[in-house]
């Protein structure tokens, strides 16, 4: 090392510290001129660009679901209403590990293995900063153990919303309907911007065909939220004046129904299959649509369970299945004042024309004999006691000059075999058979040909002509109105619930059938009227007030052998005949027709007749029999 | 140049307010910028603390600790720090390992010291112990150092940066090692070594990534890349630029940024408080903090370049710097130009002893400044 380095030249050193401080005051200037460009990039360049996010972090947009329209009955109790319920809701963008999420609810056990799949895709396809009902109707203590590990959940909380309630339980259940959980399936045909902040759709039923009048439509306001996603009302200087979108509530629905014919004819088969339709013919209004089993919609607007559900789906009864719109059996004998009606139409036959009973019908050089419902016949019956007496014969012979073409175009003018479009969803035609229909209906060639004793059974109901027990009231209704036809209907008026303004619903009116000379329906009514006064309904109608005009029918379960006798006790209870009756009252201007529907019954005056006339009275007397008594069959024993 | 007559009030007391901070041997202008600074922080901190008048009070106490420190250190006498240096740079060292040990000890990360009545950080000390030592040791030896001599700084520099960074501590390590890197710079390293060792840095870098924690490594990717974690690692990068950058030209107004208000903003009122400046006082509000710091920066700068002795010098004009090194570090990781590393922004950040430590430098460098006509 040199000597001149080990020495310190303090003017040197000085003029090199200079030279360093002035090169660092440079280099401060020139990072501080970085910082301000990055400065300027991010706030006048980027400004719009931040100024977005910035908003979009501190503004969620929160939906004001509007309250779903009320359901009344045409008297006005309530059906449907809307009630306070606690649910778990989640916001997607405020849970970073669904699964983890999903998966610890279930360990503090709110939730179930089997509930993950669901609320996993339902929040997968819900927008981000919408909250979704991931858990409905929690009770008190579900809360209070979320409330423990609420901090363990962020992005998850408890909501108040107003909840689906059913307030008569299982009453007009298949009316009614009922809503429930929006499913997978729901979000892939309904827009869910129109469903914010609604956890539930109508999924059947009224509460089904009404969705869109029922739901109204949501509001929404833009709340002030901090970084954990919780709404803040003011903090700082910031405050939450932030713009509302008012939404509009629901419509609320007058039903047709009346409640307390409808709780009598469900109390009436109670533990029964059965379906009973009751309908105001002057204007379709459905007064009772009763499908037994029913079950409560309560359970589906809460959230059944796998298992609930199970066991409804599975039950051999089947109470989620509607029998009153949905349910096809043969209509039996119930039918026969209308083909009476169409051999008068066609002058096939005169009402005075007699026809001999021997209890069976057959076709020339054809051992086979179409038996009668009494094994040794009616004797001697014109078309009045024909009807009065369920005689088969007449109307197999009467079936046979018809023809199916000429039988089954005058059924289908009294709405068999097509849907009386009443407004809820599902309806089933039923089946007024062609030849052209078994053509396109059968594969082999053999069993396409249409055989003429296939219309001879047309006559009386069996074979292949199949009704639901909407259809069969409607048409009971048609023959009473003589001819006046309403197309059957569950909603009677809409009512805004803001401004009250009722909206009334107009009956529709459909074709009336032709049936040539008017006076064709006295003979078709006076034979139904002599079926409750001296037929085969008499006991039923005993005593009543006002005049009832009905018919009995039978529905074969299945097909007796030749030659064999229909033995019910040795049949199982689910082979036996279904039970019918239809009617309507009074004869004069009738202001009822019901169709009454037994599975299995076995007989139509015996087990379905009295039901109806229990539900005439109730109707037209307001007589109700007292809660808790089912009917029970009168002892007509097993004829008609 | 004084002169015979004051014609107005207001000079009168701007001189009479000059001598009397020339009693207490202090820099007139510096302590204006320096307390511009502390009022306009102490505003900020208000508002980023979400409206806490508590906040207020603690920081200002601790502001009070700090101008204490700084008062008491200004008025040392010439050659009182000198002789102090190496044992307060020893007394430092020692405690840093005793935290190493503790932290092995106790398996986890180990910052502090807890002395019963008070915790403080060892590095802390060492921020201001790494650059007094070095100018100490560059002032017996000869202007540009030779390899020798920089043998020994960068030992007298690397052994304390080596024991923060394994406590671990990476922003506090790095903050010590700029410290002393800076002393070497103005005490006039050559050139053409200052970019061999820019080159040998990059080399060690490459090295040492294989020693860094996992979470150190993510903090340098999620730099690079910060929409990779936008909710994990990434998170305070992006609300702090979307913060400033919702600001504008004028700000959302004092007390109305929403980012800071509803705590988007992770850290609003401490290693994140600049972002809080920038969205509620706008790019205007930012530039007059910045530009407060700038004046600060170079007065010290120009302090430091006015004393005659090499200690007084090397230290003040590497305290000058060193102060901008936080201002920058800090603005430039809330604004994105730099990783994310724990630095408070100075005397406007909440908590933390760094405020102290930075007013206990502009005291040393004060007195310093009034005892320049001695070289030593």
């Amino acid at each position: 090392m040199s000597v001149r380095g080990r020495i310190k030249d303090f003017w040197r050193e000085q003029r090199l510290f200079e030279q360093r401080s002035l090169a660092a005051s440079v280099v401060v200037c020139v990072l501080t001129l970085a910082l301000f460009s990055r400065l300027v990039w991010l706030q006048v360049v980027q400004y719009d660009h931040y100024a977005e996010l910035s908003q979009g972090n501190r503004v969620r947009t929160e939906p004001l679901p509007a309250p779903r329209g009320i359901i009344y009955d045409r008297n006005g109790t309530i059906l449907a209403e809307n009630r306070p319920a606690y649910q778990l809701e989640l916001v997607p963008e405020q849970v970073r590990d669904l699964d983890a999420t999903l998966r610890g609810l279930v360990e503090i056990g709110l939730f179930t293995p089997d509930d993950i799949d669901d609320a996993r895709r339902i929040v997968r396809s819900s927008r981000p900063f919408d909250s979704v009902p991931i858990r409905l109707h929690l009770n008190d203590e579900e809360m209070a153990r979320f409330a423990v590990h609420r901090f363990e959940f962020p992005g998850v909380d408890i909501r108040t919303r107003l909840a689906r309630y059913y307030p008569q339980g299982e009453l007009a259940v298949h009316a009614l309907g009922h809503v429930g959980a929006i499913s997978p399936a729901d979000l892939e045909r309904i827009d869910l911007g129109e469903y914010a902040g609604t956890s539930t759709i109508g999924k059947i039923g009224i509460e089904a065909a009404y969705e869109n009048v029922l739901r109204g439509r949501s509001g929404a306001r833009e709340i002030l939220v901090n970084a954990r996603g919780r709404s803040v009302d003011k903090v700082g200087a910031l405050d939450a004046q932030l713009p509302v979108k008012e939404g509009k509530p629901g419509s609320d629905l007058y039903l047709t129904i009346d409640l307390e014919v409808q709780r009598a004819a469900e109390q009436a088969v109670l533990n029964q299959r059965a379906a009973i339709v009751a309908i105001d013919p002057n204007n379709g209004d459905v007064l009772a649509l009763v499908s037994r089993p029913g079950f409560d919609p309560n359970l589906f607007a809460r959230g059944l369970t796998r298992a609930e559900f199970a066991s409804l789906n599975d039950n051999p009864n089947r109470p989620l299945f509607n029998r009153a719109v949905r349910g096809v059996y043969p209509p039996g004998s119930t039918i026969k004042p209308v083909v009476a009606l169409a051999g008068l139409k066609h002058a096939v036959i005169a009402p005075t024309d007699s026809t001999f009973c021997s209890g069976g019908f057959s076709f020339p050089n054809s051992t086979h004999r179409f038996r009668d419902w009494r094994p040794k016949g009616h004797g001697n019956v014109d078309m009045v006691s024909a009807i009065a007496q369920s005689c088969d014969v007449y109307f197999y012979e009467l079936a046979n000059r018809l023809g199916v073409k000429r039988l089954g175009d005058f059924l289908g003018e009294f709405g068999l075999g097509q849907r009386t479009g009443i407004d809820i969803g599902g309806e089933k035609t039923g089946l007024v058979p062609s030849p052209e229909w078994k053509r396109s209906a059968f594969k082999s060639r053999r069993a396409q040909v249409w055989f003429p004793g296939e219309t001879v059974i047309m006559g009386i109901g069996q074979g292949y002509v199949t009704s639901t027990p909407l259809q069969l009231a409607h048409m009971a209704g048609i023959v009473g109105m003589r001819g006046a036809s309403f197309q059957p209907r569950l909603v009677r008026q809409f009512r805004d619930p803001t401004t009250r303004k009722v909206t009334p619903v107009a009956p529709k009116g459909l074709p009336a059938p032709d049936v040539g000379d008017a006076k064709n329906w006295d003979v078709a009514i006076a034979g139904m009227f002599a079926v409750t006064h001296g037929g085969t309904a008499s006991r039923s109608a005993a005593g009543a007030p006002y005049s009832i005009a009905g018919k009995t029918g039978t529905a074969q379960v299945f097909s007796i052998a030749q030659n064999a006798k229909y033995d019910e006790s040795t049949i199982g209870e689910l082979m036996r005949d279904h039970a019918w009756f239809v009617a309507f009252a009074p004869v004069e201007a009738p202001k009822i027709a019901v169709a009454v529907l037994v599975e299995n019954g076995r007989s139509g005056s015996g087990v379905a007749a009295p039901i109806a006339r229990l539900i005439m009275d109730a109707y037209l007397l307001r007589k109700f029999p007292a809660a808790n008594t089912t009917v029970t069959a009168v002892g007509d024993s097993t004829e008609e | 140049m004084l002169r015979e007559e004051v014609d107005s009030p207001a000079q009168r007391t701007f001189a009479r307010t000059v001598s009397v901070l020339g009693t207490f041997k202090l820099d007139g202008p510096l302590i204006t910028g320096l307390a511009l600074i502390a009022i306009f922080g102490q505003v900020v901190l208000y508002s980023a603390t979400g409206g806490d008048p508590q906040a207020i009070v603690r920081g200002s106490l601790r502001l009070a600790i700090g101008v204490a420190l700084m008062l008491m250190l200004a008025q040392t006498r010439p050659g009182m720090l000198r002789r102090w240096t190496p044992v307060l740079y020893a007394v430092g060292l020692v405690l840093l390992i005793v935290v190493d040990a503790i932290g092995y000890i106790g398996k986890g990360a180990q910052r502090w010291l807890d002395l019963g009545f008070v915790r403080f950080q060892p590095s802390e000390i060492m921020k201001l112990a790494v650059p007094m030592m070095c100018a100490w040791y560059l002032r017996e030896r000869s202007l540009p150092p030779d390899w020798r001599t920089l043998l020994v700084v960068a030992t007298i520099i690397l052994a304390p940066t080596a024991l923060t960074i394994a406590q671990p501590d990476l922003g506090t390590g790095l903050l010590i090692l700029s410290s002393g890197a800076i002393v070497v710079l103005l005490a006039g390293l050559q050139v053409r070594v200052i970019l061999a060792l820019l080159a040998a840095g990059v080399g060690a870098a490459v090295v040492g990534w294989n020693f860094l924690h996992d979470y150190q490594r993510q903090r340098v990717l999620t730099f690079l890349d910060p929409q990779t974690d936008p909710l994990g690692a990434g998170y305070h990068i992006i609300q702090s630029t979307i913060a400033i950058g919702s600001g504008g030209l004028f700000g959302k107004g004092y007390l109305r940024g929403s980012q800071g208000q509803l705590e988007f903003l992770p850290e609003r009122s401490t290693d994140f408080i600049f972002a809080v400046v920038g969205e509620e006082l706008g790019l205007f509000g930012a530039l007059l903090l910045i530009l407060l710091y700038l004046f600060v920066v170079l007065r010290a700068l120009f302090l430091a370049s006015q004393m005659r002795d090499t200690y007084a010098r090397l230290l003040s004009g590497s305290l000058a710097a060193l102060f901008f090194v936080y201002v920058f570090i800090n603005t430039g990781m809330v604004s994105g130009l730099l990783p994310v590393v724990g630095v408070p922004l100075p005397l406007v950040s909440y908590g933390g002893t760094s405020a102290v430590t930075m007013l206990a430098g502009f005291g040393m460098l004060m007195s310093l400044y009034a005892n320049r006509k001695f070289a030593g």
